[in-house]
């Protein structure tokens, strides 16, 4: 490239990067600044709105259902799915397109087509299991399973699970311990990984919660919206920032964690 | 070499599971086809059969026949419009800025940022979604309010912004982060030296887009289109947020059927206009895989 390209290349990259830059940070700007209005127009800037998220009961009540919802889809979703395809892995390798074909699936059953299904299955997981919301875990762990699985499977791939399993197996481990002290310690970025995704869809649900009525962070977010909108967009952007916070953490410390991968051949 | 073909031998080494067709290894499999075939397979087959059914149980058609009214259609071309125009969109401005990332430092602070800021805004729709954008061009949106003091009124007559147009823009809001997410790999398949290679050849820039660069990244980009469409046609929650029950778009129309009243007259529609939404999605991704194994031919 010459010079003359070379600069074209940079004075496209600075303005593209510009606008797009713009784009994307004016609604979280603009949230900010929402949520932090006063009553009427003259009036100071105020965090009145941010105090009210303590207030607001439903709220409240709705983040800690929606953590707990997120910590129970995230260990359901490894208990199922990381003991499976380690299993099938290593002793049903012709069934694992089946696997990744149904882990795949809900990509292609929207989760309002979904939700079609999942209501009489409610009505009945209402009345003769659990009435409460806690129950959603069991649609979420669906809705998670394509995420979790491309992130679990990546881990799986880059370590040599025969070996380790094999050799943990011939020392009399049984098959608790080699998931355990064996493979779970070997792939932690990708573990971290899938309960990260699973952690940040459930924090965002809606569709489901909404339809099935059960009353979720989201649902209340919305709830809350009809009735003073500055507290809800305080929540709203306050989840998006935490949600950027994770993330970053997460890109810093899976690059970390991605170095102590076990590779066959290579000494540490 | 004469062992390894010999089921005997075979045996000999695994004595617990055997080499039968049924063995104990299927018991490690079954937890998890069990919870799927309750929550994932259930459903879907309840759908699918619940589109077929009349209310008495008998078999009919006549559920799908409900899609053809004229507000359902126009439910239909609302959010396939919507659906073509941001995935449209938001795979060119996507493939843009996917671009001028590429361009830079392979390990930089900016296109690590990019990356990871991407992540989080393709995962953000839903109701904070609504909010950001009523917060930013509703009619007392900062930017709303901002332009129209300094003379310049998006909205002049009509407000769109609850209109086909204004949820695009808001769709291109996650669309745009999904593109890049998933064209970036394609265009960093691109390897310098096919640029160099054109100029020594004597072509132009031009040239380079238009004979080999073009070329290559077309299915990419053509599969990460189809992928954008199926994602903005899934999309619920910003709508539901934003407009009223049962406004003309598909999921809200299957809102209206699961909440109302109208449920009870007849209960196969929610699942027709579903089951419509999945051959759709599926018609759509089967594209998106199938363009997707052309372009890993020659990315690694």
């Amino acid at each position: 490239m010459n010079r003359s390209q070379r600069l074209k290349l940079g004075i496209f990259r600075v303005v593209v990067l510009l606008l797009m830059g713009a784009f994307f940070l004016m609604p979280i700007g603009a949230m900010l600044e929402f949520s932090t209005r006063g009553n009427e127009v003259t009036s100071p800037r105020t965090l009145d709105a941010w105090v009210r998220i303590a207030q607001t009961p439903g709220l409240v009540k709705g983040i800690y259902t929606s953590l707990e919802l997120a910590v129970i889809t995230s260990l359901g979703m490894l208990a199922l799915l990381l003991p499976t395809m380690v299993w099938v892995r290593l002793r049903l390798p012709r069934i694992s397109r089946i696997v990744e074909f149904i882990c795949l699936l809900p990509l292609t059953v929207p989760a309002i087509a979904l939700v079609v299904g999942l209501k009489p299955l409610y009505i009945w997981v209402n009345i003769n299991i659990t009435p409460s919301v806690l129950a959603l875990a069991f649609a979420y762990l669906v809705l998670v399973l394509p995420y979790s699985y491309r992130a679990l499977d990546a881990g799986l791939a880059a370590i040599d699970l025969k070996t380790l399993s094999e050799a943990a197996r011939s020392l009399g481990a049984g098959w608790g311990t080699v998931m355990l002290r064996i493979i779970i310690p070997n792939m932690p970025s990708a573990i971290l990984n899938a309960s990260l995704l699973s952690v940040a869809l459930v924090l965002g649900e809606y569709t489901v919660a909404n339809l099935l009525n059960f009353q979720n962070l989201q649902v209340e977010i919305a709830y809350v919206g009809l009735t003073d909108a500055n507290t809800s967009t305080a929540v709203a952007v306050g989840a998006l920032l935490l949600a950027f916070v994770l993330l970053m953490v997460l890109a810093l410390v899976g690059g970390r964690l991605q170095q102590q991968h076990y590779v066959p051949g290579q000494r540490a | 070499m004469i062992a390894a073909g010999n089921p005997a031998v075979d045996n000999a080494a695994r004595p617990l599971t055997g080499g039968r067709r049924f063995s104990l290894s299927w018991l490690g499999a079954a937890p998890f086809f069990a919870y799927v075939g309750l929550f994932l397979l259930l459903p879907t087959a309840i759908i699918v059969i619940g589109s077929f059914r009349t209310l008495d149980g008998s078999v009919t058609l006549s559920n799908f026949s409900g899609i053809a009214k004229p507000f359902m259609a126009r439910a239909f071309t609302n959010s396939l419009g919507v659906s073509v125009v941001s995935a449209v969109g938001g795979a060119v401005l996507g493939a843009i800025l996917a671009y001028a990332v590429v361009t830079g430092n392979p390990d930089g602070l900016l296109r690590r940022s990019i990356m990871s800021a991407s992540g989080v805004l393709a995962q953000f729709g839903g109701v904070a979604l609504a909010f950001a954008f009523i917060a930013t061009i509703g009619t007392t949106g900062f930017v709303y309010v901002f332009l129209k003091s300094h003379g310049l009124d998006i909205y002049g007559n009509t407000v769109w912004f609850y209109d086909p147009p204004g949820i695009t823009l808001i769709y291109l809001y996650f669309q745009i982060p999904l593109m890049v997410l998933v064209f970036l790999p394609a265009l960093d398949g691109i390897r310098p030296q096919w640029r160099e290679a054109t100029e020594s050849l004597g072509g132009s820039t031009w040239h380079y887009w238009r004979y080999v660069a073009g070329p290559l990244l077309a299915p990419a980009f053509l599969g990460c289109t189809l992928l954008l469409f199926a994602n903005a046609f899934s999309a619920y929650a910003t709508l539901s947020a934003l407009l009223t029950n049962g406004s003309n778009y598909v999921p809200l129309q299957i809102q209206a059927l699961l909440t109302g009243e109208t449920q009870q007259s007849q209960p196969g529609l929610a699942q027709a206009l579903a089951v419509t939404m999945v051959m759709i999605v599926v018609v759509v991704m089967s594209l998106y895989t199938m363009l997707q194994r052309r372009t890993s031919k020659w990315l690694r």
